[in-house]
Formats: structure tokens, sequence, C-alpha cells
């Protein structure tokens, strides 16, 4: 019995060092304060807002968005621009319709029913737009990377100078968070870059944020329903498990055997 | 059984029960007499039963608006996460269902392992319980595949490719499961046809399963075969249903906090990123509930016999009942063979834990011996054990106490003052 006591010591104390010596050589993410995690975890509205101005104004010049439409800006538990103003978000954008009784395809102005207008017209285009690195949609981006909103917070401000004994080809940046170290995207944020409407500074750390809240919403459109809900059925079933406990106690007290 | 002389008291009842005798059925489920000790190990059964329902009811409203085309499944899934009603939620559930369901199977697995349920005369039970487990790992493995993201290809990649470890037949076999020369649509409508029948088949087993049960009843945790009825079993309901539905609630209230708490955690992160067959993905891992035998299948350096090990792994069990010959069922009172039973438990966790690494260095060396002891565990010690061992002395019944000396007899003993 002894041995077999040690030899599960050792088996866990190997499980638990291998797994921390893992752990030890990931780098660690930048942390901040995500208000959508939690129990009750919602969306900052006003980050959300902001988050879509740095989406549009810097990231969508590349990064296409192509499962959200211009509705779901002004649906609820999203930014929740108001439906006019999602409307004039919309019309701001040409879309490409049709055939129309001609045979022809035409522009017209975005409505709120239509997807978020690609950068590009095909994968073989942007990657010909960007020097052979396709940028990657942006609707699933969060889920789709291992550090989640963390990564994508870092990653955004991880630029920095090569070390020495990395050697960087054209159009490839030095990442301190990417896999590899080696990124095809220059630093696309810098202090100051935009102006938010609402009057918040512009600093990278901000935008950063901003802009991976509304990724994190793009992501999971439904986390606000998500949480609200998962809170109501756990509380539901505990009392429900509670009511069930003592029926079973009262139903089992009739035979000795315990339950 | 007792209750073939059943008679509905309406005259309705017994018009229809005398044409079919689905009341002598539902007469018996309820009176079914059950060993009064179950613990709570015994709950599973009940549990499982509530997640194959669960992936079926979630699985049918899935398919109303998933697409399987290798161009449209990937939007599909995102339509359905975005503009279904609740088809967030819906896919969630059904997504980690699937590992509830296997966490379900595993503990319903090594309680059987513990307790001995598998021997004589309950081999039929087992053997159905291990055809469904093999259903269960293919269609969680094709239902893995249809979201159409980067593991859900290379996964079927991998695994399709198994195949052609096949001698001279492999290469056409490989090419004949895909449809074509790669995985591609034809590959994914027709795992999406074979994860839609396969519940199907899993519910006909599980009745099946259910049925060859009610012949000679359940096993208990002292392993011995009782009365029925006596005062060592209660009647099915309400005691039985009434503690099923407790440990399923409590169940439930874990599922739950997966499905609105941590819905992807179980998840990869590649398999948010649209199938590209051009870019193949670092590290390919399947689900967690396999990768005890993608360990065994990597652990062997040849391939042939790599599939051959993994397959084993899981056929070996049916032939189980006959592998351990001891006559007594329960590791309570298997001194020896209680402890190797945790050390099996343990080789299969690292088994799993090797597998979510690479297969490199240490991590692969440790599979190897990992896979060793669990042939060893079942081809080895499990037959020996049961001539060696020396065993405890097990009581008459449940309620009764035994004949001196046993380590159980205060106890026993203390339950049978409680009765008079």
């Amino acid at each position: 019995m002894k041995n077999l006591h040690k030899l599960f010591s050792i088996l866990i104390i190997f499980i638990v060092s291998s797994s921390l010596s893992i752990a030890a050589e990931k780098v660690e993410y930048l942390k901040t304060d995500w208000s959508f995690k939690g129990l009750f975890g919602k969306f900052d509205r006003a980050s959300l807002q902001r988050g879509y101005q740095v989406y549009t104004e810097v990231c969508a010049s590349c990064h296409s968005m192509k499962y959200l439409s211009y509705r779901n800006l002004s649906e609820k538990g999203g930014p929740e621009f108001s439906e006019a103003q999602a409307k004039a978000i919309a019309a701001s954008f040409e879309v490409t319709d049709g055939p129309n009784s001609d045979g022809e395809m035409f522009t017209r102005p975005g409505k709120l029913s239509d997807k978020f207008v690609m950068p590009y017209d095909n994968v073989k285009a942007a990657q010909a737009a960007n020097g052979g690195a396709y940028p990657p949609d942006m609707s699933v981006l969060v889920k789709a990377r291992g550090g989640g909103v963390d990564y994508i917070y870092s990653l955004l401000q991880g630029y920095e100078e090569a070390p020495s004994n990395v050697s960087l080809d054209d159009g490839v940046y030095y990442n301190k968070y990417m896999y590899g170290n080696k990124i095809r995207m220059a630093a696309p944020l810098s202090n100051g870059l935009l102006e938010y409407g609402d009057g918040t500074s512009a600093t990278v750390e901000q935008m950063s944020k901003d802009v991976t809240t509304f990724l994190m919403w793009s992501a999971e459109p439904h986390l606000e329903a998500r949480h609200q809900m998962g809170f109501k059925a756990i509380v539901y079933l505990i009392i429900l498990t509670v009511l069930v406990y003592f029926s079973m106690k009262k139903i089992w007290s009739r035979v000795e055997s315990e339950v | 059984m007792s209750d073939h002389d059943y008679r509905p008291k309406s005259k309705v009842g017994q018009w229809f029960n005398d044409r079919l005798p689905l009341l002598t059925l539902a007469n018996h489920l309820t009176d079914y007499p059950t060993p009064k000790n179950l613990n709570y190990w015994w709950t599973f059964g009940g549990i499982l039963t509530f997640c194959l329902i669960t992936q079926i009811v979630t699985g049918l409203t899935l398919a109303m608006h998933y697409i399987a085309h290798a161009d449209m499944a990937f939007e599909s899934v995102e339509h359905i996460m975005r503009d279904v009603n609740y088809g967030w939620l819906i896919r969630y559930i059904h997504a980690n269902g699937a590992s509830m369901f296997f966490l379900a199977v595993y503990i319903h697995i090594f309680r059987s392992l513990f307790y001995g349920s598998y021997k004589a005369p309950r081999e039929i039970i087992w053997i159905i319980g291990i055809i469904i487990y093999l259903l269960m790992m293919a269609a969680a493995f094709m239902g893995y595949v249809l979201p159409w993201g980067q593991m859900s290809f290379w996964g079927a990649t991998v695994i399709t490719n198994l195949f052609s470890a096949i001698p001279l037949v492999g290469e056409g076999i490989v090419t004949w499961l895909w449809g074509g020369y790669s995985v591609d649509n034809p590959t994914l409508t027709r795992f999406f046809t074979l994860h839609y029948l396969i519940p199907f088949l899993i519910l006909g087993l599980v009745v099946l399963h259910i049925w060859a049960l009610h012949v000679p009843g359940n096993n208990n945790p002292v392993g011995i075969d009782i009365k029925k009825p006596s005062k060592d079993t209660v009647p099915f309901h309400p005691y039985i249903v009434i503690k099923d539905g407790f440990a399923l609630l409590m169940f439930m209230i874990v599922f739950a906090f997966f499905v609105f708490y941590a819905p992807n955690i179980l998840g990869h992160a590649d398999n948010y990123i649209e199938a590209n067959p051009m870019v193949t993905p670092a590290h390919i891992v399947p689900e967690w509930y396999l990768l005890p035998f993608y360990a065994i299948l990597r652990s062997v350096p040849d391939k042939l016999l790599g599939v051959v090990a993994m397959l084993s792994a899981i056929l070996i069990l049916a032939v189980l009942p006959w592998l351990d010959t001891s006559k007594i069922r329960s590791a309570v009172f298997r001194p020896l063979y209680k402890q190797f039973y945790w050390i099996l438990v343990a080789d299969v966790l690292i088994l799993g834990y090797v597998g979510a690494m690479p297969a490199e260095g240490l991590y692969l060396l440790i599979a190897r011996v990992a896979t060793a002891y669990y042939f060893l565990h079942f081809l080895v010690i499990l037959p020996v054990l049961g001539f060696k061992e020396k065993t405890l002395p097990v009581p008459l019944s449940i309620t009764e106490p035994v004949l001196g000396g046993s380590p159980n007899f205060a106890a026993a003993r203390n339950k049978e003052s409680k009765i008079e």
C-alpha cells in the first residue's frame, strides 16, 4: 500500500510539474479588466461603440467581418447604436446588388439587412494586396485564437524592435505575442490615430481594449443573453435539486438504507 | 419475473393490454425490484439516457438549420449561432452535451469495472454497452467534422487515413470512405448522414441494454446475487426514480455551467477557423474523450500496428468478462484488484494527458509505458489475479450479516438492527 501511495505521488508530482513547465514556456499575456467576464458579465456599451469605430476606421480596410450585418449594430446586447444611427452607418457603405431587370449589377447605399461590406472581392485579391498574407476574417477571430481576448489585446500592443538575433524579411514585423514572433501585419495602432466621438483619449492601450471588446461581441453576439439565462437556469436547478433532495430523503426514510 | 400476472384495473386497460401489453411493461418498469444499496455511481445509467435524448432533440433542431456542404457548413453554423432564435443555446447544449455524454459514460464504464458488473450473468449487457460506446465515438467524431472548421477537416483527414494502414486494400478503402481523393464535400455529406443515423442505432441498443439488464437485475456494490423481490430490494418507482432524478439534477448543474459560462473551453480554438485544405494546424488533436486512444495509436511506431493497438484497446473490453477469472464481483472484497483498479484509472488519465501533448521525447516514452501497462492490466494482471488473490468473505445478502470475521460485520449488523 505504501509503495502504491509513493507511486501515485510521483505520478501526480510529475503531471503537475510538467504542466507547470509548459505553462512557463508560454508568454504571459497582458491583462485588463474585461467587463464581459464572470457570472454577470456584460459588454461596456461605450467601449463597443468605440471599438466599432476602431474596427471600421482601421481594421476594416484589410479585415472582413462577413458574418455580421449592419442591423446587428443596433441589436440588444451589442453596441446598441440607435436604429437611425445603424441605418446611417449602413448607408455610408456602397453595396453591390443585382442583377437588375437589364441583367446589370449595380451599387446602392447599404441597408440594415446587408452584411458588412468586404474590403476585397475574394481571398486572392486580399492576398495580392497584402504581400501574400491573407488578413483573417474577424467575425469569430477571438474564439479562433487560443489566448482569446487576452491574446488579441496583447498582440495589438506587442510590437517592438526585433532582437538583434532575429532577422526580418521585408513586410514582416516583430511582435512578442505572435506565435513565432513574426507577423505580416504592421503595427495597426498608434497613439492619437483616430479621434473618439465621446472624447476618450485614443491611446494604443485604449483602442486595443475597445476593439478587442468589439471583437468579443462580434464572435459572441448573444453573450449577455447567455450569462443572464445561465444565472437563472442554475439558480432554478439548485432550488429544484434541494427540493428533490428532501423529497428523496422523505421517500427513502421508509426503508433503512441511506441515500 | 413476478409481474407477468399483472392485470389493469379498468376494462379499457384490460382490453388494450390483452392486445398490446404496454401496461404490463409499464408495471414491470415501476415495480422492477432494485437493490436498495445502489450508490450514486449507479445513477449514471439514467443520466446517460438523459444525455442521449438531449443530443437527439438538440441535434434534430440543429439539422433543420445546418447545411451539409463544404462551402456552406461553417457559415450555416455561424447562422445558427447568430440568427436562429436560441440557436446559440441549442448548439452549445449539443456541443457540450457530447462531452457530458462521454464524461457520464466513462464513469458508467469504470463503475462497472469496479463492481464487476460485466461478469456472469451480465456479459451481454456489457458487450452491448461496448458496442454503444463504439457507436458513440463514431457519432462524436463525425459530429465534430460537421462545423467544417480546421480541426474538423484535419481530424477527419487523420482518422480516415488510419484505414490506409490496412495492407493491399487500404488506399482503396480510404478513397471509398472519402468519396474522392481527399476529405471534401462527399465526405461531409456522408458524415452528416451517418451522424444523423447513429444516435437512433444507439437508442435501439440502449433498449436492448436495459432489456438485458432487466433479466438478471442490477448488480450492486456488494456484488452478490440477491433474491428479488426481497428486503434487499426496493421498487424502481419511486425509490430509484427520485434518486436518479436528484443525481441528474446535480449533473445538469455542471452541464449548465459549461453551456452558459464556458461553452468553448472543451473545444479547440482552431475549429473556429474555416476548413482550409492548404493550411495544416500546428497540432492536430481530437476531442478530450478520444485522447487516451489517440495516445495508444501514436505510441506504436508502426502505422498498422498502431491502428491495431488502438482498436484492440477498445475491443479487449468486449472479452473482459472472460479475462477476469475472479468469482467475486465487487472490488470491495478484492483488496488487490482494488489497487490495480486505481492504477488502471491513473493509467488511462495519463494516456489522456499525453494524448494531448506532442508525440515526442518524454511524452512518447510515457505513452509507451502507459500503453503497455493498459494491455498488461487486461491480459496478464486480471487473469492471474483471479487465481492468486485472497478475497475477503462476502456477505450472504445486503441486509444479513456475514458469518464471522468479515470487516463488514459491524456495518451489516448495524443496518440489521435499524430494520427491526
